[in-house]
């Protein structure tokens, strides 16, 4: 048998934040908050764990800096040096300074691209997957917070929800 | 309310007179005669290395002296020094003399360029603090009004800082500014082509405009701040809003054609369309960083209890943009420069890698490679000793920027780090502790009826 929840929807986002610190607060658990947009502090107020995306960046970052560098010592030093400008390209170090906006540009590449696939596996979206939110309200103006019922009184926690603000409460089995 | 305490005033002042003590002294010991040059050249050449044969050190000197003309802007010296050399053996006694000659000036110029190197590195400070709070109104910012007695406080060191480097400029003369050398001017074409422009009456015109500008805003813009204080509408502060509309105006011209004047003239045959930016970027991590030092301390004795860590990461966060900003103005200008080699362009970065190696990479690490890796999670700049650690590599690493833009330029080969230009900077560090010290004591640290200070207070990250 699934979960019994409660959906209470609201339609200001500081209400959000308070209602969920609120729920928080009486040892309800919340399963999942669905916002039209990222409300700033919810992921504190929820009590997730920090984010690890930065440090995919970074790794990403160092990769992409790495290709770089593997690329331009293969393509203007290995495989075919030129004399441009007078600057024949027999040593990678020598000529370092112009392949500096390449390492640069391929860091913020790599980092950028990289890190939004990461993100996008990590939320588990993908082309054609069918949309997990419960309401479509969800991705207009309405923010919706899903709580679980487990063994506290239905009654108590409907009437809980509608004290925080929500504009309404559902039950779903 | 904050005041100086007699200790830090007391420390201030030992400072200051320490300072002006040591720039005495290098001012003394300059020798005035050629035959003194010589002496400090020999014991020079003595304590370098005594394991050199006389005949290698000399032709490596000549070679030195060479590729240091263009640099230091005394081309027509160069070229004729050049022709000498080339010439005869007979012709070797007047190069040696001319050689001398040419010594002597560097080494007279020494203690004027390490108390100019000095004097402006804190004058940028309070200058950059100034168009960053100008910019403040100008942006109607709603997260720092907390701060704004303290870079009140701050820019109070423009007016004397300001005055004090102007005096230095004017009366330097030929020590930093060939182009104020008739005879030099007399053979070189390319000056008379400036001229219309580098000439001393419009350079001194030139130079008043700007310390006074500067320090009419600094002054009816703090007058503007504290009438705030009692007065029962927003009139002071939209009167704010303009004057630093137009100060952003006036500033970003005038701190470009400063840069241009008192730093780029140094070598008037070379120059650089970045060059005023980059002097920018420098001014305004240094005063940033300033910002956050100053902050963290009061806020550490008690004097800021309305100023949270929120505002602090914003401050660092501007620490570590503006150093990723100045090193992209570095390498854009190296890179493009490098690149071209053209032989006139290329001799501002010759002598600065040649001679000041060290030092000018080492900034480069100092200044980009630190300040990223210290500051770059979001968490430490959160923590007051890491921005402090941070600000720390970041004015050094940017006092070393200043020196590297007016050594090579003026005493080329003949640059070390002694008395003259720690106590320089002993001299004027007292003096900024004083002046700002005393500049925060003049009003309370906290500002009131700013439209924006409610949201400041509240400001959460």
């Amino acid at each position: 048998m699934a979960a019994k929840v409660l959906h209470a929807i609201y339609n200001d986002d500081d209400l959000v934040l308070q209602a969920v610190k609120q729920i928080r607060d009486e040892n309800y658990h919340i399963l999942e908050v669905f916002c039209p947009f990222p409300v700033h502090g919810l992921d504190k107020a929820m009590g997730l764990a920090p984010t690890r995306l930065a440090i995919t960046s970074f790794l990403y970052g160092l990769t992409g800096l790495t290709v770089a560098v593997l690329m331009m010592n293969f393509m203007m030093i290995d495989d075919w040096p030129q004399n441009i400008g007078g600057k024949p390209s027999f040593s990678f170090i020598d000529n370092m300074p112009t392949f500096i906006p390449i390492m640069f540009e391929l860091t913020v590449f790599f980092g950028a691209h990289l890190m939004v696939i990461t993100f996008y596996m990590r939320s588990r979206i993908w082309p054609f997957k069918e949309a997990e939110n419960p309401d479509v309200r969800t991705t207009d103006d309405h923010f919706l917070i899903e709580v679980e019922v487990a063994n506290h009184s239905e009654e108590a926690l409907v009437k809980f929800l509608n004290d925080t603000g929500a504009s309404e409460v559902k039950l779903i089995d | 309310m904050y005041k100086l305490s007699g200790k830090v005033k007391l420390i201030s002042i030992i400072l200051i007179v320490i300072g002006a003590l040591g720039i005495g002294y290098g001012f003394l010991t300059a020798p005035s005669t050629i035959d003194e040059a010589k002496e400090i050249l020999a014991a020079e050449h003595s304590g370098h290395g005594e394991g050199h044969e006389a005949e290698s050190s000399h032709s490596m000197e000549a070679e030195g002296h060479h590729s240091e003309m263009n640099a230091t802007g005394h081309s027509a010296h160069g070229e004729e020094a050049a022709k000498a050399h080339h010439g005869e053996e007979a012709h070797g006694e007047s190069h040696e003399d001319h050689h001398l000659e040419h010594v002597l000036h560097q080494l007279q110029t020494k203690p004027w360029a390490a108390t100019l190197v000095a004097g402006f590195f804190f004058l940028m400070i309070a200058l950059g603090v100034l168009a960053f709070y100008a910019i403040q109104y100008v942006a109607q910012v709603g997260w720092s009004p907390v701060l704004f007695r303290v870079m009140e406080g701050i820019t109070s060191y423009v007016l004397p800082g300001s005055i004090i480097v102007l005096v230095i400029v004017l009366f330097a003369g030929e020590h930093f500014y060939p182009w104020q050398d008739h005879e030099l001017v007399a053979e070189d074409k390319i000056l008379q082509g400036k001229s219309g422009y580098l000439n001393f009456p419009f350079f001194v015109i030139r130079a008043f405009i700007y310390v006074i500008g500067w320090n009419l805003y600094r002054y009816f813009a703090v007058k503007n701040s504290r009438a705030l204080a009692t007065a029962s509408n927003y009139g002071p502060y939209k009167k704010n809003y303009k004057y630093s509309v137009f100060f952003l105006l006036f500033f970003i011209l005038t701190e470009s054609m400063m840069a241009w004047d008192w730093f780029m003239s140094m070598t008037p045959h070379w120059y650089s369309t970045l060059y005023a930016w980059y002097i920018f970027a420098t001014m305004i991590v240094s005063a940033l960083t300033v910002i956050a030092i100053t902050t963290i301390i009061l806020k550490k004795f008690g004097y800021l209890p309305f100023v949270n860590d929120s505002h602090l990461h914003d401050v660092a966060k501007f620490m570590f943009g503006f150093s990723v900003f100045w090193t992209y103005l570095w390498f854009g200008q190296f890179m493009l420069i490098w690149y071209a080699n053209i032989p006139e362009e290329v001799t501002y970065f010759t002598i600065r890698i040649q001679e000041y190696n060290l030092l000018f990479f080492g900034m480069l690490v100092i200044n980009f490679v630190f300040p990223i890796l210290i500051l770059m999670n979001s968490d430490f700049k959160r923590i007051p000793w890491f921005v402090i650690i941070a600000g720390c590599f970041i004015l050094v690493g940017h006092y070393i920027d200043v020196y590297l833009l007016v050594m090579p330029s003026t005493v080329g080969l003949h640059w070390s780090f002694g008395v003259t230009e720690i106590a320089a900077i002993l001299f004027f560090l007292g003096l900024f502790i004083l002046v700002v010290g005393s500049g925060l004591g003049k009003a309370p640290l906290k500002i009131k009826n700013n439209p924006f200070l409610k949201e400041s207070e509240n400001y959460h990250y």
